[in-house]
Parts: structure tokens; C-alpha cells; sequence
């Protein structure tokens, strides 16, 4: 039988708001165990929570841009449950009300169609502590810095059809999250993570097989692997005459494997109700439109621009779009040199590979953009030729200074006289007189062979262009 | 000397007649001479009220004045005190000492209030007659055989025995003004959001209100004014303009227009000779000039069940983080989380407190919730309609606070029906409304309250009617034999 797969992702996206969705407390990350937890965090007695304007107006801002509708009157409800890291017993989330409603988020497949997929919600809630069960000596210790920090969850329609869809769409939320700065994105910190609810249907049936809910899944290959294990197991359990069961289900990447967290017998009944210590949120039209005037430009929009306005391909476009910050930098690049697309070129080839080697950030690369626009330019007057200028990268990424500086301590410059391209020429077709009379007998093909005994009697400093107009005239001379 | 009131105290004190630490040692010699009889006090912070009271001193000689500046009161164990136990009158927070003060007892303080100590109270303000205690009953001191009334009991006890001339109170159903009502005091529960809750250990979020408890009207008005106001730790705080609470007590009651809603005076079980004490004192009331007319709030029979849904449903919720994990109680040797979460609470909490834990986790369940909890709240809505209506033809309503006299310790062992002693208080509560008590007779030698109930933010004009009322009669000036 042919099988489709149906999935559904929870992403879960920590605000990066300075202090805490319902407390004063600093939201950093990476302090001594519980020194970022103030009286609200802990649950003390008696304390109240008061929300964070600043998680709100994040939460717009995403609605805004996946062209989401704004509640215009949200409900937070407590999600009661007992957990040690769960200080008051309850999680402060919203349920039946959530503020941002509908929307959509387009993604790119493989086959370069664009396909669009439904975002059923998004609601605010607060995180929970950590549970630390490492030198305790059967005890487990409790980290409470992490409570109260203000988390977006986005829940998406059960649209997409396969590990990579999801990938996609993960990816694309990232991005976006980044784009509108909301979120720091780091998946190591846990501040963007991701459930997937899994399930499997007979090709061309109407109606959802079981699903099986997965957990932790802290990176887009955990998240292709995890969904791709579950759904060769849920086909397997089919397959072979039994059912799936609807659990809950936590992805191992040590192993590659899911395995039962709990059943739906055994989940828990978690008792939301509206609650009564804080009013229902009022989004007005006047507070939508400061925030719509914040909005970025969005990555879709980028996209398109770049494609118009310095003729890069679509797909170009979105791969320099990928991140606000590599978008950023390719247009400082691309003003720096004046050549859009010798720009784009470096960009995504020299410059990306450079970045992947060393393993550094954007922000923290050897080369700036001006450093690299820099150089570019160099290439447009006709300074150095673009090999060269590979060479001068490589130096300047190894910190020797401009590409002016370094081509200057190298003698890299092109050779662009005339007289002394044509000596040159003169003696290679002197000290090749075989492969000279070969080419003038129809062998046109030797042509590249003169051009490189040039180059290299050069050290590539040749002008190219100018080598091959006088190489012509010449040779056929 | 202890017959004199907070109001009172406070103008001696501005007119340096007596100092602060002199009054404020008098009111702990009674305390420490007295409270044995009645167990008003959970908690007696002697050392740091003497220390206040020095402070006080020093103000006052500078000149100072400020609405307690100098005047002894104690806080029922509900508020957070920072340093000093804040039990809530359970063995779970026995040994706990907060980190941090209440909003309340932050503002009382910085109006120069001395804090002789922290009241007795129903475990968690989960009772109605202070028999609920992990500290054990408080005792009625018209009759130490008989209930102060509760939650607010053992307040209701010191201000009655003149143990302390004010303190403050919390009103979920009724816990204010039953217990005022027993011990012959004067108690206002404001409008809900008045008073910040922030720091208030929350029983039912939605209906809380901290309010303050003392001889008179005025005295009342003198302590809400330093009490109330806008909080922006608390969001349901009402953001609204400071107001003087004592500003319309001079005001005379012509052409003020009573309502008696019918439905609370028509119920079965409501004392004969309560009703004659409330009638007389319409009749006093008719003499300052007021109108008096029949209302009705035909929907106050469901006010008992919708409160019984609401408020266990909330406690449920917010008792969850007494689980021994962080502060509190925590069991001995617990073998795992299952057990530590299960014998902490289990040997933690009383059984009135459990008993609403597991009836409001109940009525949140799936499939009971809509059935329950949102009928419940339907029924608040319904009742807060009929009060809009009453109050569109007159000021203030006025009624029994409680159907019957106090009672004696262990009469009523069925839950149910010592839940029927908040019959008449439970409406205001969730509706929203501003509502107090004020003694208005004696049957027996034991007082009688009368339920004075406003629309939302007319807390002033409440204060004025009950202080008119006390400018003709002395009910709320009379002490307990035992402790004059």
C-alpha cells in the first residue's frame, strides 16, 4: 500500500524580551542556578503575575507577519499539572483564546514550487525551570533562572507531507523569527524548539490515521530524522496487523530512534481554566498599527526586491535572503562594489565557503563588508582579475590587511600594458612553434592552451580579457 | 483607656498626648495578658513593634501626620510580612517566613502603622468559624464557648476584646463581615480590586479582597485609605483616582434611598430576633432621614452553589504550589516525587482545605467544566445583572449580615451547613460589590450585625450610612464584659 505521511509542528520560540513575560526578572541566559528568579518565579505565596507589554508586541508582530488575524481580546488559562520545575503548579498559557488566530507561511519544495501552509495559531505562554539530574546524589536539583521566560508557541496546520516539508517550514519560521528579531533562534539554548505530531494514511483517504506526538527534537536534522524513523515505524506497526496507539514520543539521536514517553491514558487532564489574576488582553487597532509600522522588511519581500532590484535569480535571491543578516550584508556589499552581481556571486561562493571552514558567525568574520566590497572593486577596475582576487581573499580572511595592502605586498596587480602583454605572447608562440602551427592548421581548440601558457608565464596577473583579444589577433595574424 | 478607638488613638497621638511605644505596649500587655482566652494571635512580633513605634515616635515629633501614623493594628496571617511567619493558618507554612511584604502591609507601614502581630485565621480563609486553624479555634470573646466567626476570626476577636484598635481582614464569601458581624465589630470588604491582593495568599483569585476591621466606620475609612489604591503588581487592581474614604461620613442620610432585597429576608433559617435587631435599626436609620423600600434580586438562591463551583475550582489551582518542593512543609523522607508531592500535601493541608481542593478539581475536569465552572460563572453574571437592576432605583441595600447568632465551637461538624452561614455575604463577593458589616443590636448578650451592601466604588458612601448609624447608637462601642 501507498502511504502518506501527515505532519503538524508545535515550534515553540522563547521572546527575547529583557525581562520576564510576567515578572521583572532579567530573562538572560546562562547565570549561577536560580539567581534570575524573583518571588513571582518561584511561586512564592501570595505573589500575582503582570504581563510583559514587550512579549505582546511580539506576538503581533509574528501575527502580523504570517498574515495572521490579531485577537482583539485574548485569554491567558492556567494549564495545571505537578512538576518540580513548574513552580506554581500551573503554566500560564493561553488556550481557548489565543492571540494570534489563522494564518499562512509559503515554503519553497524541491521541486522549486512554493506551497502554502496553514499556521492554526499562536499563544504566549511562560517556561518552565529545569530539572537537573546530574551531582545530586539521587536528588534532583532545580534551576529555576528559566521560569517566566516568555515563549511564543506556533502551531501549524496538519499540512505538511513529509520530513522535508517540515524541515522547510521549520526553517522558513526560524528565519522569519530572526528576520522580525523576536527570537534569538539559538536551537542549542533551546530558545526555538520543535514537536511534531506524526501520522500516517492510506494514500487518497480523507480521514487522519493515529498520531503519535514527538519531543525534543532541538534541530532541523533531529527533526528530518525523527520524522522519518516514525514514519517507517508507524508504517512497519501497520503493516504488520497492528495499530497505532496516540502517545506521546521522545526522539533519541544518540540511537536515531523514538521511543514512548506516555500513552493518552496516561496523559494529564490539565484543567485549563481563564485565569482569574489577570484580565483578558485587549489588542487595538491603534496598538496593531505601531506595531505594523516596526515590522522589517520580511524575507519574502526581500526576496523579491533583490530580484528586481539587481537582477539576481529568485533563487539567489533566496539564498541571500536566508537570514536578515546575510541580507544585510550582501547589500552593503553589493553598494560597496557597484556590481550587484559579482556580489552575489562572492557572497554565497568565496565568502559563505569561507565562513562554513572556519565555523564563525556572519558578524564575526575576518572580512566586513566593506572589506570584501573592498575587493570586488578591485576586480571591476580591472586591478586584479577574479582568480587573483581569490588569492587576496584568502589573504585578507587571514587578517594580512585590505585587498589594496595585500595586492599591493604581493604584487598581484594585473598587467593591463599592451607592449608587455604582446612580448609575452611573442614568446610563448615562439617556444611552442608545434602546437602554433597545429592551431593555424584549424585546431581552434589550442586556443585555451596559448591563453594558459600566458596566464602562467604571468602568474595569472595577466588582464584575461585584454590576453585573449591580443592572443587572437596574433595567433591569426 | 482601651476603649478608645483607632480614630481616636490617632488624634491623641497627633496631640501628643500618649506616645506611640506607650500604646503600642499597652496593647501588648492586653495581648500577652488577655489572648490566652482567645488564641487571636498566631503570631506576636513584640521586639519589631516597639522598634516601629520608636520610628513613629520620631515622626510624630517632627511634626508628621499621616493616617496611622503611630497606631497600633495587627495583619490577618494571610498577609506576607517580610521576615516574620506568614502561616496562613495551616502546618504548610508553619515554617515559613516570606521573603517579601504584602502591598497592604507595605502601604500600612509606610502610613506609620505599628504591627503588634499576625491574626488567626481558617487555614488557608477556607472556614466560617476559625475552626479550620492549624493554630487551633479562636474564640468568640462575647462568649469563649462560641465561634469568632471566620476567616477573619481571630481579627474579629483582638478588635472585639480591644486586643488591638484595627486590623485587616480578607473577604472571599463573607470572611470580613461574618466574623465583624460575631464579634460585635465594624468591617468592610471593599469593592473587588480596591485593595491590591498582591502579597494576599490567594484562596479564590476572582473573589478575594483585602479590607480593613475596627470599631467604627470611621475607623474603617481612616485604615482603607491608607490600604486602597491602584497597584501595579496586581492587575486586577482598579486604576482610579486616590480617594478619601472618610470624606462623606458628615454627610446626613436625606433622601438616601435603602433597599431591602426580599429574598434576604424571606429565607428560612434566618433568626427571628436577627430580623427584629435589623428592623430596629431601619428604624433608626428611617428617623435620619433615609427611604426605605423592598428590592428583589430573585437570582441570590444561586449564589451559595455558583460560590461553592468558583472558588474550590480556583483554591485547586492555587494551592497547587504548596507541594513541598520550594518552601513550606515537606514530609520526612520522602522515597520519591510521587510520595513527596502526595504526604507533604496530604499531611500539610486540613481537611476543610482538602475537601475544596479535590471538589474544585473535580468541577475543572474535562468534561465537567462546562457543566460546572462556566455554568457557575454564567450565574455570577446573572447575579451581578440583578444587583445593576436593584441599584438603578436605590443607593444602598441593606440586609442581615448572617442569618443567625454566633454559634458554638463544633456545633456545625456538617460542612454544608456552616457553608449556609455565609448565605447573605457570598452575593457581594461575586458580584464585585463593596459590602460591610456593623453591630446593630444584642440578642443574649451577643452581637448582631447588619449588612450594608454598595454599588461598585461607593466604599464612602457605605462608610457614611454606617457612620450616621453609629452617630445614634453605641452598639459599636460596646465591649465584652471580660475584656472592658
Amino acid at each position: 500500500m501507498e502511504w502518506e505521511t501527515v505532519i503538524g509542528l508545535e515550534i515553540h520560540a522563547q521572546l527575547n524580551t529583557v525581562s520576564k513575560i510576567f515578572s521583572g526578572a532579567p530573562t538572560a541566559y546562562g547565570a549561577e542556578p536560580n539567581r534570575q528568579a524573583c518571588p513571582v518565579d518561584l511561586g512564592m505565596p501570595g505573589v500575582l503575575p503582570v504581563l510583559n507589554q514587550g512579549a505582546v508586541e511580539r506576538a503581533v508582530m509574528l501575527g502580523l507577519a504570517i498574515n495572521a488575524e490579531i485577537t482583539p481580546r485574548s485569554v491567558f488559562a492556567r494549564k495545571n499539572y505537578f512538576y518540580p520545575d513548574l513552580p506554581k503548579g500551573y503554566q500560564i498559557s493561553q488556550f481557548e483564546l489565543p492571540i494570534v488566530g489563522l494564518g499562512h507561511l509559503d515554503i519553497e519544495l524541491e521541486d522549486g514550487t512554493t506551497k502554502r501552509i496553514g499556521v492554526t495559531r499562536a499563544h504566549l505562554e511562560e517556561d518552565a525551570g529545569k530539572s537537573l539530574h546530574e551531582g545530586f546524589e539521587a536528588m534532583t536539583g532545580i534551576d529555576l533562572n528559566r521560569a517566566g521566560t516568555p515563549l511564543i508557541e506556533i502551531v501549524s496546520e496538519p499540512e505538511l507531507r513529509s520530513a522535508k516539508e517540515a524541515v522547510a517550514y521549520m526553517k522558513k519560521l526560524h528565519s522569519l523569527v530572526r528576520y522580525l528579531d523576536i527570537c534569538d533562534g539559538n536551537m542549542q539554548e533551546g530558545s526555538f524548539r520543535c514537536d511534531a505530531n506524526v501520522s500516517i494514511r492510506p494514500k487518497g483517504q480523507a480521514e487522519f490515521g493515529t498520531r503519535a506526538e514527538l519531543k525534543n527534537l532541538n534541530s532541523f536534522r533531529f527533526v528530518e530524522r525523527a520524522i522519518n524513523f516514525e514514519v517507517e515505524r508507524q508504517i512497519d506497526v501497520i503493516e504488520g496487523g497492528g495499530t497505532v496507539v496516540q502517545e506521546t514520543r521522545l526522539y533519541d539521536p544518540d540511537r536515531d530512534e523514538t521511543r514512548s514517553m506516555r500513552s493518552k491514558e496516561e496523559a494529564n487532564d490539565y484543567r485549563y481554566f481563564p485565569d482569574p489574576d489577570l484580565l483578558p488582553l485587549v489588542v487595538d487597532s491603534a496598538f496593531i498599527e505601531t506595531v505594523r509600522e516596526k515590522l522589517p522588511e520580511l524575507p519574502d519581500a526581500k526576496r523579491a526586491r533583490f530580484v528586481e532590484q539587481y537582477g539576481l535569480s529568485d533563487y539567489d535571491a533566496g539564498v541571500l535572503t536566508a537570514t536578515r543578516e546575510m541580507g544585510d550584508f550582501y547589500e552593503a556589499v553589493a553598494a560597496g562594489c557597484d556590481a550587484p552581481k559579482l556580489a552575489a556571486n562572492w557572497v554565497m561562493g568565496e565568502f559563505s565557503a569561507a565562513l562554513n571552514r572556519s565555523e564563525v558567525e556572519l558578524a564575526e568574520a575576518p572580512v566586513n563588508a566593506e572589506g570584501l566590497a573592498g575587493l570586488l572593486a578591485r576586480i571591476q577596475d580591472e586591478t586584479i582579475s577574479g582568480k587573483i582576487a581569490k588569492e587576496v581573499f584568502e589573504a585578507m580572511w587571514n587578517g594580512e590587511g585590505d585587498a589594496d595592502a595585500v595586492i599591493e605586498a604581493k604584487g598581484l596587480k594585473q598587467i593591463t600594458d599592451t607592449g608587455a602583454i604582446d612580448a609575452i605572447i611573442d614568446e610563448v608562440m615562439a617556444n611552442n612553434p608545434q602546437q602554433l602551427e597545429q592551431y593555424r592548421g584549424g585546431k581552434d581548440k589550442l586556443f585555451g592552451f596559448f591563453v594558459g601558457q600566458v596566464m602562467k608565464a604571468t602568474q595569472g596577473k595577466a588582464n584575461p580579457a585584454q590576453v585573449n583579444e591580443r592572443l587572437k589577433a596574433k595567433l591569426d595574424a | 483607656m482601651a476603649q478608645e478607638t483607632l480614630s481616636g488613638w490617632v488624634r491623641k497621638l497627633q496631640a501628643r498626648e500618649i506616645s506611640s511605644r506607650e500604646l503600642t505596649q499597652l496593647y501588648l500587655d492586653r495581648i500577652e495578658r488577655l489572648d490566652p482566652q482567645l488564641n487571636s494571635f498566631i503570631t506576636v512580633t513584640a521586639d519589631q513593634a516597639l522598634a516601629q513605634a520608636d520610628a513613629a515616635d520620631a515622626r510624630l515629633a517632627k511634626g508628621e501626620e499621616s493616617p496611622l501614623l503611630g497606631v497600633p493594628v495587627a495583619q490577618k496571617d494571610i498577609f506576607c510580612t517580610e521576615g516574620v511567619r506568614t502561616s496562613c493558618g495551616s502546618r504548610m507554612l508553619d515554617p515559613f517566613v516570606s521573603p517579601y511584604s504584602a502591598t497592604v502591609v507595605e502601604r500600612m507601614n509606610a502610613a506609620g502603622a505599628v504591627m503588634l502581630g499576625k491574626t488567626n485565621m481558617d487555614e488557608f480563609a477556607m472556614g466560617s468559624s476559625n475552626e479550620t486553624s492549624f493554630y487551633g479555634p479562636v474564640r468568640n470573646p462575647w462568649d469563649t464557648e462560641r465561634v469568632p466567626g471566620g476567616s477573619s476570626g481571630g481579627s474579629a476577636a483582638a478588635v472585639g476584646a480591644r486586643l488591638v484598635p484595627g486590623a485587616t481582614g480578607t473577604d472571599t464569601g463573607g470572611s470580613i463581615r461574618q466574623p465583624a458581624a460575631f464579634c460585635g465589630i465594624t468591617g468592610l470588604k471593599p469593592t473587588y480590586g480596591r485593595v491590591s491582593r498582591y502579597g494576599m495568599i490567594a484562596f479564590a483569585s476572582s473573589l478575594d479582597q483585602g479590607g480593613p476591621m475596627a470599631a467604627t466606620a470611621e475607623d474603617c475609612g481612616r485604615m482603607l485609605n491608607a490600604m486602597a489604591g491602584f497597584d501595579e503588581r496586581d492587575s486586577t487592581s482598579v486604576e482610579r483616582p486616590a480617594e478619601d474614604f472618610t470624606a462623606a461620613l458628615d454627610q446626613d442620610l436625606k433622601g438616601l434611598r435603602i433597599g431591602l432585597p426580599t429574598e434576604f429576608f424571606g429565607e428560612a433559617g434566618l433568626d427571628e430576633r436577627v430580623r427584629g435587631v435589623i428592623d430596629a435599626a431601619i428604624e433608626v436609620l428611617k428617623g435620619r432621614g433615609a427611604e426605605v423600600r423592598e428590592v428583589g434580586l430573585p437570582n441570590s438562591h444561586l449564589s451559595v452553589p455558583a460560590y461553592y463551583v468558583v472558588a474550590p475550582a480556583e483554591c485547586s489551582s492555587n494551592l497547587a504550589r504548596f507541594d513541598g518542593v520550594r518552601y513550606g512543609y515537606r514530609c520526612e523522607n520522602p522515597e520519591d516525587l510521587m510520595d513527596l508531592y502526595t504526604r507533604s500535601r496530604g499531611e500539610g493541608f486540613g481537611d476543610e482545605v482538602k475537601r475544596r481542593i479535590m471538589v474544585g478539581t473535580y468541577v475543572l475536569s474535562a468534561g465537567y467544566y462546562d457543566a460546572y465552572y462556566l455554568k457557575a460563572q454564567k450565574v455570577r453574571r446573572i447575579i451581578a445583572d440583578d444587583f445593576r437592576r436593584a441599584f438603578e432605583d436605590v443607593d444602598v441595600l441593606l440586609a442581615p449580615t448572617t442569618p443567625e447568632l454566633p454559634f458554638a465551637l463544633g456545633a456545625k461538624a456538617d460542612p454544608v451547613s456552616m457553608y449556609l452561614s455565609d448565605i447573605y455575604t457570598i452575593a457581594a463577593n461575586l458580584a464585585g460589590l463593596p459590602a460591610m458589616s456593623l453591630p446593630a443590636g444584642e440578642i443574649d448578650g451577643l452581637p448582631v450585625g447588619l449588612q450594608l451592601i454598595g454599588n461598585y466604588f461607593d466604599e464612602a458612601r457605605l462608610l457614611g450610612v454606617a457612620h450616621q448609624y453609629q452617630q445614634e447608637t453605641d452598639w459599636h462601642a460596646r465591649v465584652p464584659a471580660a475584656f472592658a
